[in-house]
């Protein structure tokens, strides 16, 4: 922790930060683009790319385990599982033209407000907090290990339990009954 | 690194992704911008984990455990989304209005209950006449 | 057992056996007869009982019982359950428990396949045990839960044919006519107890005869008021007509001998109060002419011979009343007694006629002939009541009416001094009047029921022994009970109840004016009748005879047009009467004032009434419930079932709090 009263200004910035700021305008975008396109399928490519950015950013940030975990589960399972439940709903391929609802506006007024707000807030109140990435690594996957079998083996394990119920319950819901069956 | 910057971003990412919550019609598309803001979520949990370096780790621990819960939401949601299709024929959040409160409910209801009320006269009615018919 | 105990089992009798045949009716059909007639019985008898023990010889009661006991502390003015037993209440007494048990013993068989018979059985036994309870009570508000008992069974009876609409609406205008005159009755008691500060009646007349009351006139014609309606006085006499729509023996008890004789003996037991103020007896004497010259004129021109029968007992009421104004509750309470017996045998054999009939209309009967020979003993026992009605020597009747006469006449002679001589004039002269006429109409009614021309009348076999049985019963009094006179003055505090030689000579000369009259008016248009064919019957002869009173009753509107008259052109009373028919038949349309005074002003008010329900009160209601519905309407508008905007507004709401709460966090 560097408690700096007047760190490093904004206007000489590092190659990491350069680095963030570049991969962050590109997930945002992507981001922006997944909530706004027409095409369905093209909303879930855009994802992978929101998503993949996400995993840079925390390689940025030292913490390269969590950044592989992203790019396993999300990009790998999270975002093809979404790809089938695309086509298994027979959603459009090419441009659907009400892909919004009428809601938008205020959905939009909504978002802007928060967002506003919340900048505002956090520029307010981290102007001049500053992150030491150097020194021994945060993230890496020896020291996650150690922390997570260390210190957090019990939601770890309740954890397991949460997914095999949802295992269960996402094939209850999903698989047709016997009478459809027959 | 400024903390700003990841804290901007993700405060950006998750307005993006309540954007879409509101405005998306598709459900799926709907749960792709709840990914979107968990995402968010653990992009302010790593960067503060980083810059606070926690000896339990609790940031990226909880990180962790998002993207593990959020995987089993995902599955649950699809198999949701899924039933939903299969019994309507749609997948479209803003056409499922079962809960809206129409006129025609209205009427209907009042018409149910004026029934009621002329069904039990009637029948009051009738035990009468049984009744009379009895004492004559 | 003590005398006063056989008089409390006097009223309390009848009382149980209506109970017991109310509770026991459904179950136990087998009972309801014995029930209904071994009660009234037993009371009958155990009146005669007190009356022997209170006895003394030839020389009348012995001093009056009073017994009293207090349930329970009333206030400033006590209430006790008290008995006032003088010879008045035990004669009366008698005559009720009499009259009652042969109405029962009729009944059985004249109600004899009626299937709400068991209840009609004991509300006649609670209406006369509440009549003995009135007879022989010592308290006037005792007396008065008597006295509004008889009220509202009088309008069950009354409506026994409750299918037929005359019936209801005599059972409704009975109710309401004698609640008219309730209400200015409970003020007079109310007002007397608080003159004398005690419902006693023998505190009442022991403060009356030391000058204790101070508004004497007030509360006299506050009680009038009352007797009145109960004793079918002019003006509230007009319920007692339409209640005929009642089956006969009801007709009998009720409107014959207990209820309506309840007003008169009331006035009997007080007549101290009355008689302290000149101006209520004045009243009196005024409203008893006028409701025995008008009653008899209207009985001679209606056509249900139970109308007739009826108008005479509100003249035959007339004449107590007259003697009450005159001071004379000797000659009041004679007459009342007589009346009772041969009032009752005159209903009970009309009852009989119009079985063997089918029809209760006199022009029908008219048209008869043999029906005297159809009904033997009705026809002799109803000749001795009519004879006795007429007040033919030395039927009892009779004797009654003289005493009537003699003391109006020694009031118009000054030979009396309690009530105005003026009075006395005017109930002589209306009395001499009455029986003229009283007996023309009886005279009418003998003619037109028993000397009919034209078929002979069907043939029903004889009437049941049980009905034949009570007629000779009653018979008996309505014979010889004149010959009593002097046994009975002692009774009924009278010096002599004797008829004189002046009235008897006047009295029985115009009656006799009255019957030939007639006669001869008869003679002259009977011929008419054969040319003139008219008249229905029953449609069930061979029913039951209340059947077939009831489908009498429900016919004679639609066959003759008017319940009261009918347009028979053979009708000697159309000749007597002149001109003055139509008017007569329809009570002299009192009824009409009566709907101009009452009823219409009474139907606007609930016009009024219910506009402003309606169209004033119920739109508030409206209003309430329709403002609630547009609130809901508009509230509504926002439930669209659309999750996305539920959530939206709830984040648009979370952002603005956050907002706000940053806001003062920071100060600003």
């Amino acid at each position: 922790m560097t408690p700096l009263a007047a760190g490093p200004g904004f206007l000489s910035p590092t190659g990491v930060e350069i680095a963030f700021v570049l991969v962050g305008l590109v997930t945002l975008g992507a981001a922006v683009i997944t909530v706004t396109t027409r095409q369905l399928v093209h909303a879930a490519l855009w994802l992978v790319v929101a998503l993949g950015g996400l995993a840079i950013e925390y390689l940025l940030l030292t913490a390269e385990f969590i950044a592989w975990v992203q790019v396993l589960i999300y990009v790998g399972s999270v975002v093809v599982l979404l790809l089938f439940g695309l086509m298994l709903t027979k959603a459009p391929i090419g441009r659907s033209p009400d892909a919004d609802s009428e809601n938008r506006w205020v959905a939009l007024a909504v978002a802007v407000t928060a967002a506003v707000a919340l900048v505002w807030v956090v520029v307010d109140a981290f102007r001049t907090t500053w992150i030491e990435l150097d020194g021994p690594a945060q993230g890496s996957t020896e020291v996650s290990g150690q922390f997570l079998f260390r210190h957090w083996v019990l939601p770890f394990e309740a954890l397991s339990v949460l997914l095999l119920a949802a295992l269960i319950g996402a094939i209850v819901l999903s698989r047709k009954s016997g009478k459809e069956q027959r | 690194m400024h903390l700003a910057y990841p804290a901007v971003l993700a405060a950006l990412l998750f307005c993006t992704g309540l954007y879409g919550v509101l405005a998306r019609r598709n459900a799926i598309l709907v749960l792709m911008s709840v990914e979107l803001m968990l995402n968010a979520v653990n992009l302010n949990l790593v960067a503060f984990d980083v810059w606070l370096r926690d000896t339990l780790h609790a940031g990226q621990a909880l990180t962790l455990f998002v993207i593990a819960v959020a995987a089993a939401e995902i599955g649950i949601g699809l198999a949701i989304v899924l039933m939903v299709h299969r019994a309507r024929g749609t997948a479209d959040v803003d056409r499922l209005r079962d809960s809206v409160e129409s006129d025609a409910a209205d009427e209907a209801a009042v018409k149910s209950a004026e029934d009621a009320a002329a069904e039990s006269a009637r029948a009051e009615a009738a035990a009468r006449a049984k009744k009379a018919e009895a004492t004559a | 057992m003590t005398t006063t105990t056989l008089a409390v089992l006097v009223p309390l009798l009848p009382f149980l056996g209506a109970v017991a045949g109310l509770l026991l009716g459904r179950t136990a059909p087998g009972f309801v007869r014995p029930l209904a007639v071994l009660p009234p019985l037993a009371a009958a008898v155990l009146a005669a009982l007190v009356a022997v023990r209170q006895s003394n010889g030839h020389d009348g009661p012995r001093a009056p019982i009073d017994a009293a006991t207090q349930l329970t502390p009333t206030g400033s003015v006590p209430i006790d359950l008290a008995l006032h037993i003088d010879g008045f209440a035990a004669l009366v007494a008698i005559l009720v428990g009499v009259v009652a048990t042969c109405v029962q013993i009729y009944s059985t068989s004249y109600l004899r396949d009626d299937p709400r018979y068991p209840s009609y059985a004991a509300l006649v036994s609670l209406f006369t045990s509440a009549m003995l309870l009135v007879v022989y009570s010592g308290d006037l508000m005792v007396l008065l839960v008597g006295w509004e008992i008889m009220g509202i069974c009088s309008y069950f009876l009354v409506g026994h044919y409750w299918e037929t609409p005359e019936a209801r609406a005599a059972s409704l205008k009975a109710f309401l006519v004698t609640k008219l005159g309730d209400v200015p009755f409970l003020l007079g008691l109310f007002a007397l107890a608080v003159d004398t500060g005690t419902f006693r009646i023998t505190g009442v007349l022991d403060a009356v005869a030391n000058d204790g009351l101070d508004h004497p006139t007030l509360i006299a014609l506050l009680l009038i008021a009352g007797v009145a309606g109960k004793s079918a006085q002019f003006p509230l006499h007009t319920w007692l007509p339409d209640a005929m729509a009642g089956p006969t023996p009801v007709s009998a008890l009720i409107h014959a001998a207990t209820m309506v004789a309840a007003g008169v003996y009331f006035v009997a037991r007080l007549l101290p109060v009355f008689a302290a103020s000149a101006a209520a007896l004045g009243v009196l004497a005024v409203l008893g002419a006028i409701t025995m010259v008008g009653s008899a004129l209207a009985a001679l021109a209606q056509d249900d011979i139970k109308r007739v029968l009826a108008y005479s007992t509100i003249g035959q009421l007339g004449y107590m009343t007259g003697a009450l104004a005159v001071g004379d509750r000797g000659a009041a309470v004679f007459h009342l007694i007589s009346h009772g017996a041969f009032k009752a045998l005159l209903f009970l054999g009309a009852g009989v006629i119009i079985h063997a009939a089918g029809t209760n209309s006199l022009a029908a009967m008219s048209r008869m002939g043999g029906l005297a020979k159809r009904v033997p003993d009705a026809y002799w026992t109803m000749t001795i009541a009519l004879l006795a009605l007429a007040a033919i020597p030395p039927f009892a009747g009779f004797f009654s009416k003289e005493a009537v006469l003699v003391a109006a006449e020694h009031t118009a002679f000054g030979e009396s001094d309690i009530a105005p001589g003026a009075a006395g004039w005017v109930v002589l002269v209306a009395g001499l009047l009455t029986a003229l006429l009283t007996a023309a109409y009886a005279t009418r009614l003998w003619l037109l029921a028993f000397r009919g021309r034209g078929p002979e009348a069907a043939d029903h076999g004889r009437q049941p022994l049980a009905m034949n049985t009570v007629l000779w019963v009653l018979a008996v009094p309505s014979l010889a009970f004149g010959l009593t006179v002097g046994v009975i003055a002692p009774w009924l505090d009278a010096g002599s109840l004797a008829p004189t030689v002046t009235t008897s000579v006047l009295g029985t000369g115009v009656a006799l004016v009255g019957g030939l009259v007639t006669y001869g008016a008869w003679s002259h248009t009977t011929a008419l009748a054969a040319r003139t064919p008219m008249g229905a019957v029953a449609a069930h002869p061979d029913a039951e005879p209340a059947l077939s009173e009831a489908e009498a009753i429900a016919s004679h509107t639609p066959v003759y047009g008017d319940i009261a008259s009918a347009p028979d052109p053979a009708d000697p009373g159309r000749l007597l009467l002149g001109r003055l028919h139509g008017h007569a038949a329809a009570g002299f349309h009192l009824d009409a004032v009566y709907r101009v005074l009452f009823q219409r002003p009474v139907q606007a008010a609930a016009g009024l009434v219910r506009f402003l329900d309606r169209e004033v009160v119920d739109t508030y209601v409206r209003g309430a419930g329709t403002g609630t519905r547009w609130l809901g309407i508009a509230v509504r508008g926002a439930q669209t079932g659309n999750v996305q905007t539920y959530l939206g507004a709830l984040l648009a709401g979370t952002v603005v709090l956050a907002i706000a709460a940053v806001l003062v966090a920071a100060g600003a």
